[in-house]
Order: structure tokens, then C-alpha cells, then sequence
């Protein structure tokens, strides 16, 4: 047994927490304000090689393992969640479905692109009627000569509205539930593929959140992604994952709630004497800074076993489940310590309360990631 | 033009860095070790010249075993090789004695140019640098702030109190930068897989032909005998005025009455 | 060995600059306690009237070394006659102003004559028998004290504005010996000496210094620290964010990248207290800080923290002074 990163774990984590602090953190609090896409810190990032930390040295990225993308995610996550959402849609749920089930043309094509940021990509799972229960998505695709015509609605895509390549999820059998799924890859230049409604969110305001229409959507036969009637099992895999990329991001809102937690409390000075002297806000730290170490133990050990390419579905999702739960506690806590000021946009722990929240949802529910795990045990 | 750059691993001065109870040291246990602030502008500035001329970067360290994370730091900003010298014998040995043993390695080299980071944000010494130039009998200057190179001549700024000197100087010689100089590089992801696979060169004192004697405590002519915390600063009063002009006669009327320099 | 404490004058136009006087104010009080002599070292070209002022600050003998390749300084022709007379005459303790010349010259002379060399020194005394400084490091959460080895010569670079300045006491005199050297021509060429015009008080040696962060908000709001300052005498200063938006120089710079300065009086004007920025001043004797937020660590070092808005209370600040100056 050894919890020690290696080195180049170390400076994979270190690079991350330097660009983090220096380029991120300024500016965090003003994306969130204006709503606006972090265009620049995306082009940097994907010069560090984080926009493709698993795609190999020979498709443009930079042939790392998801140990070293959890770290990075931390990092980046600690500084800004709306950029960590976004690294982690192109990383887990674009590059990594390309990566496993792409065809050698598409690898070419797609990754190159991805992994140095050029382009941006999304993932269209999510139908307004089609949410937890995923298998019940009603978007079709047809093969009509050397194309396949989609047709549906999908919404909550993050990255949308910047996104070149889209990863559609549509129902290609007429076989109801996970049967009948193919997994698609869409150029934002396809016909018939339009950027709809943008969300108006409670938080990870700086990254987009959209309907993705598609009418008569044509895309090149060759686009398929997997076999046809895959699909699901190209959206599961690809979530084992996401699932360990949101523990990440969860990890690292978490994180900034403590250290700014812990800095105000030293300097907060009530009835005399720093607030941290209090035995009430000592306690608070005490179980943030556990259930985050905690946390951040589940994450690696998910990631790891990714890496060894082992079966990872129950780890990826105790990991996010807790994670993420963890992040709501830390966020939470956090504003507390703060009192009035936590409540107030000068301080950044409003942002990490509204933040954290997410990780809670998307990518599986708390509720869908204790229905995995039970189903793991149980079955 | 052949780069060596001396680099030395030091702790995240972003954390806190508490002194022992015995106040022999600081307490190492879960400190952040990284490559020296001013070296990594000292690393880029190299880079930066490789870039222009051509050349080698090579990246020296005296340190510890950890301290071959800064080289592979350094290593995946860019440079070419890496050399770590590391030896029990230098334990308590003082800057002097580092910078013979730097001289030492850099003679094992090929160089036409020496970089050093200003100072290290650990003992804030700037010794190494100066020494070092004297133990290779190199022309030096320290902090500076923009380095031109044209046939073998560099051109070379400097802040001084109140301006900034400009110097020629015949290369070979040693620099210290400042961090002015440059905005240094982030290590990318595919540059530390590169890094990786690179391989270190440990030497030890004797590969150097050096004895303990002469470099390390023995020879050292300083020796630190006890690190304390700072004083503690008393706060004093803080206080949120009714209207900016009361604010403003409090404070002049501190500098009168109190600090008495008005 | 020997007992004399040297120090290596800092002068401009034959006069000593401030720390030479501190340099000799510490040096007599260890010359005294060792029963040496304090001897100043004067190097320069010409040096017109400034062996005689050095008596007058308190030396008991002045070396006056004056060569056409002293008139600025260059590292080479420092060291080389320093060295020299350094192995000659075997003083006990050198004591090097900490300046860019200092920091540049010390370590070269400490590696060439074989001393022991400690810079940033801030306090220096003798503890059975040993010459022993205390220095800031780690960002000045440490304090280090040091203990030089052995008998000297012992080499010690010194912050300014740590010790006390020796009086001027007219008619005092030292035995001045004018020492001939031989300077090889330097290597390296000074070009040029860009000066950075800026009628101020030097950052390092003010008394007052009043400093701006990130809450000027702009170049352009500098002017209301050049108002204040030009009303206390003061230098002006800054954080480092300031620094890194072109907003003011880099000699601007307070803190672990930038200056140690220890003023009577350090006015942080929006600047929050970062350890890094705190690394640069907390030496400072009184400390006083306008910022609009309550919270902010720099309230925890402050002498007088003043909470509210700069941008109201300087200007008003910079009328009070002036009235209060008026008043006498
Ligand atoms: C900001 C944001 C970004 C998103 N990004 C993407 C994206 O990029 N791509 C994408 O495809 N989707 C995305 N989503 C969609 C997200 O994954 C879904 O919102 C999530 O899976 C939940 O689906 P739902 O909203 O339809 O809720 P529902 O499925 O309607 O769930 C409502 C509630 O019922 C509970 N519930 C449902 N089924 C069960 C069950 N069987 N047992 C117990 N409880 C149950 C849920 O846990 C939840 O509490 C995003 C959502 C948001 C808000
Ligand atoms: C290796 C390293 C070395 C560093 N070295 C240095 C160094 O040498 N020197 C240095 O200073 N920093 C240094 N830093 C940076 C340091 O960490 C801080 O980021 C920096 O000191 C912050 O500067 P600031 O206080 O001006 O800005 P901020 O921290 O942004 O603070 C601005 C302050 O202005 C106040 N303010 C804003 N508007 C107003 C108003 N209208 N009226 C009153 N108050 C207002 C705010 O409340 C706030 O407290 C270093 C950092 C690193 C990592």
C-alpha cells in the first residue's frame, strides 16, 4: 500500500494548482458574475494539455491516466466549477466515448482537434422526458442512403453553445429501453442541428447549458459512433468516468469552502478574539477537512482502478455520491462560518454553495448513484 | 549557446511554515516542495535563449533526494538534461560550499552561460549566485531584469536604487534574474511525459573530486544555531469611522502624536 | 585574527548615504564590545570630503581608495580591492550595506577571501565570544539566528533601517589612510545608468512610506499617494499586483519579490495583507492601514487600521496633514 502520487502525478497536480491560482482564480468571481464563457482559460488549459489528459501523444493529447486527470480536476475545480464542468464534459464524456469506441478516421479526425482546444465538444444524453431514466430517450435516427436522420430534442447540454462536436444519443430500433440506442457524432456544421434555449441557472454560470434541437439532423453514415444499438452501453461506460471527473470537481469546491473557510476564520474576530477560537467553528472545519480527505481518497481510488482497467461502476459512483454530498456539506458550512458575509457576492463561498449543488445532480442523481451501488450489492 | 541553470527545491511559501519546538528547523511534515520561485524565471530565460540561438539547457541541483522533482520540473518546462548532486556529506553545509560544489559540477559541463534565480524564497540568501561566478572565475551580474545576447556578449539590465544600470558582459558569466525578466512557462502534461522519460544524473561529492572537508559542515563558516517565530506584531485598533474626514484626522493625528513624524 | 570592525561606505556627490550611518552607529557599539576600531572603507572616484565625514560619524580610521575604475561600481573592481584589503589587514567583521551593490559584492568577496557570509542580517551581536545574526527567511515566518564560525573575517550584509544612524559630531576625526591599488580594467562594461525620474525619497531609507494595492484600482489614483507623500516626505510604495498591471514599476515593489522596508510608518493603502506583501514591511515600526473591508488580515498587523473607502479618506487625509504642518 502507498498513497504516495508519483512524481509525475505531482507535477501534473502542481502545474494545475499554479495555472489555477494565477490565471483561474482571478477571475472566477467575474465569470460567474457576467455569465461568460472562460474562452481564454480554455485555450490555456488546453496548452497545458488538460482539454485531452487521456488521449494519447498521438492524437494531439497528452497520453496521461485518470489519476492525473482527477488531480488537474481538482485543481481547476478549487479555482472555478464552471471551468471545471467544462474540461470535464470534453475530457470524460466527448474525448473518452471518441477514444474507446471511435473508429480510427473518427480518432483522427475528432481528437486532435479536442485535445488542443481548438474545438470544444458536448454530450446529448438528457431529453426533457428522459432524465434519470435515460433508457427511455425518445430522439430517433434513421438510415436513409449514406445518412442517418436524426430527429428529437435533447436539454441540459452543457458546452452547447460553444461546442463543435456534439455526442447524440438516439433511438435507431424501434425496441423500447436500452436495447434500441446508438451513440452519434454531430458537427455543430451538420444540417439540422441548432443550439436552442440557453438555460438561466442557480449556478456554474459561466458555462452554457442548452436545448440541442435536431430536425431532420444529417450526419454522415460513417458518424456512427459504436455499433448501432450500442449506444447505451457507450453512455454507461462513458459515466463510470464522468462520474470519477464530477467526484473531482466536487473535491475541489469542497476544497476552496475550507481554505477560504479557514483563512476567515482566523482573521473574523468576535467577542475578541478570532472566530477559529471558537470550539463551534473548529468542529465545522474538522468535518469538512475529513469528509473532503475522505472524498479525495474515494476519487483517486476510483481513478485508479480505471487506469488498471478494471470494473470501476460502484467505486465511480460511491465516489461521486459522497464527493458531491461532501462538496453541499462543505459549501454549506462554508457560508455558515462566513455568517452574514457568506451570503453576500463580495465573498466567493456564495458561489461555491451555488455551485456545489450540481454535483448532487447531473451525471446520475445522488439517489440514481445509491441505486448503482445497491444494485451492485444486491444483484 | 550552451544553457546551465542552478535550481534548488524549496517549501510553497503559500502555506504555512511553522518552526520546530526545539527550534532547530522548520517542521518539514507536510510541506509542498517546489522548484524555487526565481528559478523557474531563470529556467524560461534559458529556454528563451536555446529558443533564439540554439544550444543546450542543462538543469544543476544540490539538494536532497526529493529535490529531483524541481529538476523534473525544469525538465518539463523544457531543458535538456538534468544533473542532481546529492551527497549526506553536504549536510549542514553553508552557501559557499554549495556554490563550490555547483562550480564543480558546472566544469563537468559545457556552458557559455550560467543562470541563477535572484535568490531562493527559503533563506532568501543570494549568495550561491555571486560565489558561484568567483569559483568558476566567470564575470557576474546579479537581479537582472533583461538579458541580450549577440557575439558572445551579453547585454544585461539591472535595477539599482533609483534606475536601472546596463551592463556588457563577454560570456561565459553568471547571472541571477530577477522576476521581471520574464513570464515564465507552465509545465505542460505532454512535457512532463517527456520529463519522464529523461534520465537524471546523480553525482556525488566524490564524482567531483570534492571532500566533505571542503564543502560541507566542516567547512562551513556559518552555521544556523536556532530559527525562532517572528515576533508577533500587537494589532492595534481598528476602527470604521463615522464620515472620511474623522478617519482622517485619526490617522493624522496618530502620525503626530504617536509616531511623531509630522 | 584581528578586532576591526569594517564598514563599506554607501555614498553619492562625497556624501554618505543613510545606512552608512546606521552601518556605523552598530559597528561602534561591536568594535567597542570586541575593543577594535571601526574603521570605514571609502572606495570611489573622486571621494572628495567623505573620509572626513566618516571620522565625523564616529570611524576611528578611514581607508580611502580612490582609482578611475572605482567611480561606479563594478563587481570585478570591488572585489578585487576589497579582497586585498581585506587579507592584509584581517578585520574581524565586514559589514556591507545591504544595496544592490552590497548584495552583488559580498558574496563574491565572502567566496574569495574565504568568509563566512550572512545577508538581509537584521540584528547582529556577540554571545560568548561569537559574532551571532538573526535574519528573516521563509517569507519572514522564521527568524534565523546564525552563528558565524571561526574568527573572521566575518561578512554581514545589512538591511537598512534596523539600526540606529551614528550622530554627527563636528570636529571628530579619524585617521584617514589613503590606500593605493592597482584596478585591472573590469570585464564587464557599464553602458549606462538609465535613471528612473522620479523625484522621491528612496524607498528603503524614508521614513514614511505610504503604499497602494490592488484597491487603487488604476495607474491614474497613484497620484493620490504622491499627494500624501509629497505632503509626509514620504516615498511611495506598492503590493505586488500593482506592479504586474504596469501600473508602477517594479522598484515599486513591497515583499518577498519586491523590497524589505522598515519605516517609522508603512500607510497600506488597499492593500489586504497577503504573508508575501507582510514579508516586505512587518519590520516597520508603526503600521497603518485604509481598508474598506473590515475583515482584512492587514487589520491584524495595523497599529491603526482604519476601516472605509481610500478614495474619500486620503484626499482628506492628505488635507489634514497639511493643515496640522501649518499649524506647526
Ligand atoms: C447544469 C446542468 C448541466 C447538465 N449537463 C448535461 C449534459 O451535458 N448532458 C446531458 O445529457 N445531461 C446534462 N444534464 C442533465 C442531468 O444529467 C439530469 O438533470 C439528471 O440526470 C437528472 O435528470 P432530471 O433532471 O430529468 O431529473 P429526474 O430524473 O426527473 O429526477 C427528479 C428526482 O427524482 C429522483 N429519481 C428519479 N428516478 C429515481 C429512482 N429510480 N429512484 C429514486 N429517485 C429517483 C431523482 O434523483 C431526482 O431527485 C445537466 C443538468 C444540469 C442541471
Ligand atoms: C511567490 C509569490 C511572491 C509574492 N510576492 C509578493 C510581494 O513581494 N509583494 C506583494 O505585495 N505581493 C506578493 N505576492 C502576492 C500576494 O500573495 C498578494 O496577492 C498581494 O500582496 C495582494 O496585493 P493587494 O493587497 O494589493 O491586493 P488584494 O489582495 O486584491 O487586496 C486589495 C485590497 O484593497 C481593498 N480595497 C479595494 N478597494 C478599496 C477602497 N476603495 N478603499 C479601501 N480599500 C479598498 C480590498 O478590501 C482588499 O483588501 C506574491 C505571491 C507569490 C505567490
Amino acid at each position: 500500500m502507498d498513497f504516495a502520487l508519483s512524481e509525475e502525478h505531482r507535477l501534473v497536480q502542481q502545474t494545475a494548482r499554479d495555472f489555477a491560482t494565477r490565471e483561474i482564480l482571478p477571475v472566477a468571481s467575474r465569470l460567474d458574475a457576467e455569465h461568460r464563457f472562460p474562452a481564454e482559460i480554455v485555450r490555456g488549459l488546453a496548452e497545458l494539455g488538460l482539454m485531452g489528459v487521456m488521449v494519447p501523444e498521438e492524437y494531439g493529447g497528452a497520453g496521461m491516466d485518470n489519476v492525473a486527470y482527477v488531480l488537474a480536476m481538482e485543481e481547476v475545480a478549487r479555482a472555478c466549477a464552471s471551468t471545471a464542468a467544462i474540461l470535464s464534459v470534453n475530457n470524460s464524456l466527448v474525448c473518452d466515448p471518441i477514444l474507446r469506441y471511435g473508429t480510427e478516421p473518427q480518432k483522427r479526425r475528432y481528437l486532435p482537434v479536442l485535445a488542443s482546444g481548438r474545438e470544444i465538444g458536448c454530450y446529448c444524453l438528457t431529453e426533457p422526458q428522459a432524465g434519470s431514466d435515460a433508457a427511455s430517450l425518445q430522439t430517433t435516427g434513421r438510415l436513409d442512403g449514406d445518412s442517418w436522420v436524426l430527429n428529437g430534442t435533447k436539454v441540459f447540454v452543457t458546452n452547447a453553445r460553444e461546442a463543435w462536436v456534439f455526442i447524440v444519443y438516439a433511438r435507431t430500433e424501434p425496441e423500447p429501453g436500452a436495447r434500441g440506442i446508438s451513440a452519434f457524432i454531430v458537427e455543430r456544421d451538420h444540417p439540422g442541428i441548432s443550439v436552442g434555449k440557453v438555460e438561466r441557472k442557480m449556478g456554474l454560470l459561466a458555462s452554457s447549458t442548452c436545448e440541442v434541437l435536431l430536425q431532420d439532423c444529417r450526419v454522415p453514415r460513417d458518424n456512427l459512433l459504436g455499433a448501432p444499438g450500442e449506444g447505451f452501453k457507450v453512455a454507461l461506460s462513458t459515466l463510470d468516468g464522468g462520474r470519477i471527473g464530477i467526484a473531482a470537481q466536487a473535491v475541489g469546491i469542497a476544497r476552496a469552502a475550507l481554505e477560504e473557510s479557514v483563512a476567515y476564520a482566523r482573521e473574523r474576530r468576535q467577542f475578541g478574539r478570532p472566530i477559529a477560537e471558537f470550539q463551534a467553528i473548529q468542529w465545522k472545519i474538522a468535518d469538512m477537512a475529513t469528509r473532503i480527505d475522505a472524498a479525495r481518497l474515494l476519487t483517486l481510488r476510483a481513478a485508479w482502478l480505471r487506469d488498471q482497467g478494471k470494473r470501476c461502476t460502484a467505486e465511480a459512483s460511491m465516489a461521486k455520491l459522497f464527493a458531491s454530498e461532501t462538496a453541499m456539506f462543505a459549501a454549506h458550512q462554508g457560508v455558515q462560518i462566513f455568517g452574514g458575509y457568506g451570503y453576500i457576492k463580495d465573498y466567493p463561498v456564495e458561489r461555491y454553495f451555488r455551485d456545489a449543488k450540481i454535483t448532487e445532480i447531473y451525471e446520475g442523481t445522488s439517489e440514481i448513484q445509491r441505486l448503482v451501488i445497491a444494485r451492485n450489492l444486491l444483484a | 549557446m550552451d544553457v546551465v541553470v542552478c535550481v534548488k527545491q524549496v517549501p510553497d511559501t503559500e502555506q504555512p511554515i511553522r518552526v520546530r519546538p526545539d527550534g532547530g528547523g522548520v517542521e518539514e511534515q507536510g510541506l509542498n516542495w517546489i522548484l524555487n520561485y526565481y528559478d523557474e524565471h531563470a529556467v524560461e530565460e534559458a529556454l528563451r535563449v536555446r529558443e533564439k540561438h540554439g544550444g543546450t539547457v542543462t538543469v544543476v541541483c544540490v539538494g536532497p533526494a526529493r529535490a529531483t522533482e524541481a529538476l523534473r520540473t525544469a525538465l518539463a518546462m523544457g531543458a535538456d538534461e538534468a544533473v542532481h548532486v546529492q551527497d549526506p556529506a553536504l549536510d549542514g553545509a553553508d552557501h559557499l560550499g554549495v556554490a563550490r560544489v555547483l562550480a564543480e559540477t558546472i566544469r563537468q559541463l559545457r556552458y557559455d552561460l550560467v543562470l541563477c534565480g535572484r535568490l531562493a524564497t527559503d533563506d532568501n540568501a543570494s549568495v550561491v549566485g555571486p560565489a558561484l561566478a568567483e569559483y568558476l572565475g566567470l564575470p557576474q551580474a546579479t537581479a537582472i531584469s533583461r538579458l541580450d545576447i549577440s557575439d558572445g556578449v551579453a547585454a544585461v539590465e539591472r535595477e539599482v536604487e533609483g534606475g536601472v544600470e546596463v551592463l556588457q558582459v563577454p560570456l561565459p558569466a553568471v547571472f541571477t534574474v530577477e522576476r521581471t525578466i520574464n513570464e515564465p512557462r507552465y509545465p505542460t502534461l505532454p512535457g512532463i511525459m517527456k520529463a519522464k522519460r529523461k534520465e537524471i544524473r546523480t553525482l556525488g561529492l566524490r564524482d567531483l573530486g570534492l571532500e566533505p572537508g571542503q564543502v560541507g559542515a566542516e567547512a562551513a563558516r556559518v552555521r544556523y544555531s536556532r530559527f525562532d517565530p517572528p515576533p508577533r506584531r500587537e494589532a492595534g485598533r481598528v476602527v470604521t469611522p463615522d464620515s472620511p474626514e474623522e478617519g482622517a484626522r485619526l490617522i493624522a493625528q496618530f502620525l503626530q502624536e504617536t509616531a511623531k513624524v509630522l | 585574527m584581528g578586532s576591526d570592525v569594517w564598514v563599506i561606505a554607501d555614498h553619492a556627490g562625497g556624501s554618505p548615504r543613510r545606512i552608512t550611518l546606521e552601518l556605523l552607529g552598530k559597528g561602534r557599539e561591536l568594535a567597542d564590545a570586541r575593543g577594535g576600531r571601526l574603521v570605514a572603507v571609502a572606495l570611489g572616484h573622486p571621494l572628495d570630503g567623505l573620509p572626513r565625514t566618516l571620522g565625523e560619524y564616529g570611524a576611528d580610521a578611514v581607508l580611502s581608495v580612490e582609482h578611475p575604475h572605482l567611480r561606479s561600481y563594478s563587481t570585478e573592481a570591488y572585489t578585487e580591492v576589497l579582497s586585498g584589503i581585506v587579507r592584509q589587514r584581517a578585520p574581524w567583521l565586514v559589514m556591507v550595506p545591504s544595496t544592490a551593490w552590497g548584495r552583488d559584492c559580498a558574496p563574491r568577496l565572502a567566496a574569495r577571501v574565504g568568509a563566512g557570509v550572512v545577508t538581509d542580517v537584521e540584528a547582529l551581536w556577540v554571545q560568548d565570544g561569537r559574532l551571532q545574526a538573526r535574519r528573516p527567511m521563509y517569507t519572514r515566518k522564521v527568524m534565523g539566528t546564525v552563528e558565524y564560525v571561526g574568527d573572521g573575517p566575518h561578512l554581514a550584509v545589512v538591511l537598512p533601517k534596523v539600526f540606529a544612524p551614528a550622530e554627527r559630531r563636528e570636529g571628530r576625526t579619524a585617521d584617514v589612510e589613503v590606500v593605493a591599488v592597482q584596478v585591472p580594467e573590469p570585464r564587464t562594461r557599464l553602458v549606462e545608468t538609465r535613471s528612473l525620474q522620479r523625484e522621491r525619497v528612496s524607498l528603503t531609507e524614508a521614513e514614511v512610506v505610504v503604499s497602494g494595492g490592488r484597491g487603487l484600482r488604476g495607474p491614474e489614483n497613484f497620484a493620490l499617494l504622491d499627494a500624501l507623500a509629497a505632503e509626509l516626505g514620504a516615498a511611495v510604495g506598492s503590493s505586488r499586483p500593482p506592479v504586474d498591471s504596469g501600473w508602477v514599476p517594479h522598484d515599486y515593489e513591497i515583499g518577498q519579490t519586491g523590497k524589505t522596508v522598515s519605516p517609522t510608518v508603512y500607510i497600506a493603502v488597499g492593500i489586504s495583507g497577503a504573508p508575501q506583501h507582510l514579508a516586505g514591511m512587518s519590520g516597520s515600526k508603526y503600521i497603518v492601514a485604509i481598508n474598506k473591508d473590515p475583515n482584512a488580515p492587514i487589520f491584524q498587523v495595523a497599529s491603526l487600521g482604519v476601516v472605509g473607502d481610500l478614495f474619500q479618506i486620503v484626499p482628506k487625509l492628505t488635507e489634514e496633514v497639511r493643515r496640522l504642518k501649518a499649524q506647526g
